[in-house]
């Protein structure tokens, strides 16, 4: 397959090379990224771009690597009117997200209590297999809950009322429809709120290091005063609920496409037009479990609040314990961007990407509109996460998206065989990083090795300006599935 | 009790869990992806065969049965907060399909039980399930 240079790490394959391809695909990555990245990632992305409906091209960013349908790291638009909605580009954990939470805490007043802290993050935010949420929801709670978001915790008194001006959406996607849930994820998810789930999922402690403030100016804007200072990272997403709701209109879709004359090159590809019947169940399902998301991040970040009060014995607002930004990176949305010059109303589909709105944006709290949308990158438990933000130029060149983590180079097997836990847990508290999880074979599946460079994919963002850097993160305490 | 094996292929699914799983017959298939399953979210040495429940199911052609079977038990995992490990499975029909399945395991013990990943789902990635040249054989990459 042919991959032309199309600017500074900017690749393109050109529709020519995929019969049935609409446009082109386009990779934003370093030589070194797009060397490393699976065939996976070339065979889906162009698959992407035979889509009905899809504008501009389709797009794979720095982080990605082979998905199902889509790859990860993947984003497509498409018109409202003719295109269509796929779950494949959303993913099976819907609103899968990142939220970062400021603290007035710095790292020598931690470490004394660094053990107990993270001791107790573990207890008051379950995790693992079969973990249960403390919030007790009704079925009418549960359908208000996903119409609302994190607004509906927040009514509730899990959450300050500010926090939704710094959740992208205000905490809430219109569009949410419960009568299109099955009863099946209903009661899959009416335990789970306020679970934090496995896999790469986690609740980190971070510290902003030496040299950690790349935009003193902007860094200042998102509460990001200096190197030494501790954040709460969070990694999680609408566990079960969503999970039930993408199984569920996956086995649909399959099944619908014959009816609409669809056919795609891939099962996982499996789609409707999205003004269509079946294509409107499942955005008002899907936007439901996104707003589940948002609330299983503001329920936690009420759990965070309680125990960093106990155990610094001060209170959460002298603590500073307010919410930097929280930014899904598994959603379909309603945007308006321009497309060939005029304004077009696309469904962007971002499956492990990020929205990355510039500065000026209606879209972005009016506390940053300014410098722009906050972008959280998570890396790996080892390494360390990233704080940018959006620009004006990823308007234009990814409908306003970016990365979204470091990206997976190594299978699970493999980072096991080549660190086993026991050694990789020793190694971590070598480094003075405490680490709390459910299941030790989990911890050995996320370790750093089995990631990409997170430095590499935040310098693409940078050269290809999909983001501006504005500050780094390193872990020093780490709750995991 | 099922007879068939199973392994985990590596170079299939980079973030998630590839399964091959052969069977004797059909049955013996849908069993051993039940067992398959279950390894992939618990070490099942651990678990009691404590709590049974019955299974039953209808697809329209035999792969989305399979699809469904263990969609079933990933289900369950979390509405019931039980792993089933192993299963009885008896596969009717010649389209529509069914399932009459007796699975076997218990509630989640996050003490005595080795938890391992939490299945989110099953997709259709390169999914497919035939007749092989004795028995049947699947593959099935597991969302966790």
């Amino acid at each position: 397959m042919q991959v032309k240079p199309a600017g500074e790490c900017v690749w393109e394959i050109p529709p020519t090379e995929k019969a049935g391809m609409r446009v082109p695909a386009r990779i934003f990555a370093s030589q070194e990224l797009l060397a490393t990245m699976d065939q996976g990632v070339f065979d889906q992305v162009t698959n992407v771009a035979c889509l009905p409906g899809i504008v501009g091209a389709a797009l794979c960013m720095p982080d990605g690597h082979w998905g199902y349908g889509f790859p990860i790291g993947g984003v497509a638009a498409f018109r409202a009117d003719e295109g269509v909605i796929s779950p494949g580009g959303i993913g099976f954990d819907i609103n899968c997200g990142m939220r970062l939470i400021r603290t007035s805490l710095r790292e020598d007043e931690v470490r004394p209590r660094l053990v107990e802290l993270v001791d107790a993050l573990f207890k008051a935010v379950p995790s693992g297999v079969g973990a249960k949420g403390f919030v007790r929801l009704d079925q009418e709670s549960l359908r208000q809950l996903m119409r609302e978001g994190a607004r509906w915790c927040v009514r509730r008194g899990f959450g300050w009322p500010e926090d939704v001006d710094r959740v992208e959406g205000r905490g809430a996607l219109p569009g949410a429809d419960p009568d299109h849930v099955s009863e099946r994820a209903t009661a899959r998810g009416l335990d789970q709120l306020g679970t934090l789930g496995a896999g790469n999922h986690y609740l980190e402690v971070q510290v902003v290091p030496p040299n950690g403030v790349h935009d003193a100016k902007v860094a200042k804007a998102l509460g990001v005063e200096g190197p030494g200072q501790v954040f709460i990272m969070l990694h999680c997403g609408s566990r079960g609920f969503g999970h039930q709701i993408a199984t569920d209109y996956v086995r649909a879709f399959d099944q619908v496409m014959k009816h609409h004359g669809i056919r795609v090159r891939d099962r996982e590809l499996s789609c409707a037009p999205f003004r269509s019947p079946e294509g409107q169940a499942y955005f008002g399902a899907m936007t439901a479990a996104a707003n589940m998301a948002f609330a299983n991040r503001q329920v936690i970040t009420h759990r965070v609040r309680e125990v960093l009060t106990d155990v610094f014995r001060r209170d959460a607002c002298d603590l500073g314990l307010e919410l930097v930004y929280d930014v899904c990176h598994n959603t379909a949305k309603l945007e308006h961007h321009r497309v060939d010059g005029r304004p077009a109303e696309l469904v962007v589909h971002r499956k492990g990407a990020t929205r990355a709105f510039g500065p000026g944006s209606s879209d972005v709290p009016i506390a940053y509109r300014e410098v722009g949308q906050p972008v959280i990158i998570g890396g790996s438990m080892e390494t360390g996460s990233a704080l940018l933000v959006g620009t004006t130029e990823a308007m234009a060149a990814s409908f306003g998206s970016t990365a979204h983590g470091a990206g997976r180079t190594m299978s699970r097997h493999e980072a096991k065989r080549r660190v086993p836990a026991d050694k990789l847990l020793r190694s971590m508290a070598a480094r003075g990083i405490v680490v709390r999880a459910a299941s030790r074979a989990g911890v050995a599946e996320e370790a750093g090795v089995a990631y990409k460079d997170l430095d590499g994919v935040v310098d693409v963002l940078a050269r290809t300006a999909l983001s501006r850097r504005v500050a780094s993160f390193v872990p020093i305490g780490s709750v995991k599935g | 009790m099922s007879v068939g094996s199973f392994r985990f292929l590596e170079d299939v699914a980079l973030a998630d869990c590839a399964l091959e799983v052969e069977g004797d017959d059909v049955n013996d298939l849908f069993e051993t992806a039940a067992r398959a399953l279950a390894a992939v979210m618990v070490d099942p040495e651990t678990v009691p065969r404590a709590r049974t429940r019955e299974v039953r199911l209808e697809a329209s052609a035999l792969d989305l049965l399979l699809y469904d079977w263990l969609s079933e038990l990933i289900f369950l995992k979390d509405r019931d907060e039980t792993l089933f490990v192993d299963a009885r499975v008896t596969v009717g029909g010649d389209g529509p399909f069914t399932l009459a399945a007796e699975a076997r395991g218990d509630v989640i013990d996050r003490v005595h039980m080795a938890l391992r990943a939490d299945a989110k789902a099953v997709t259709f990635y390169r999914f497919s399930l035939e007749r092989a040249d004795v028995g049947w054989s699947a593959r099935v990459v597991i969302d966790i």
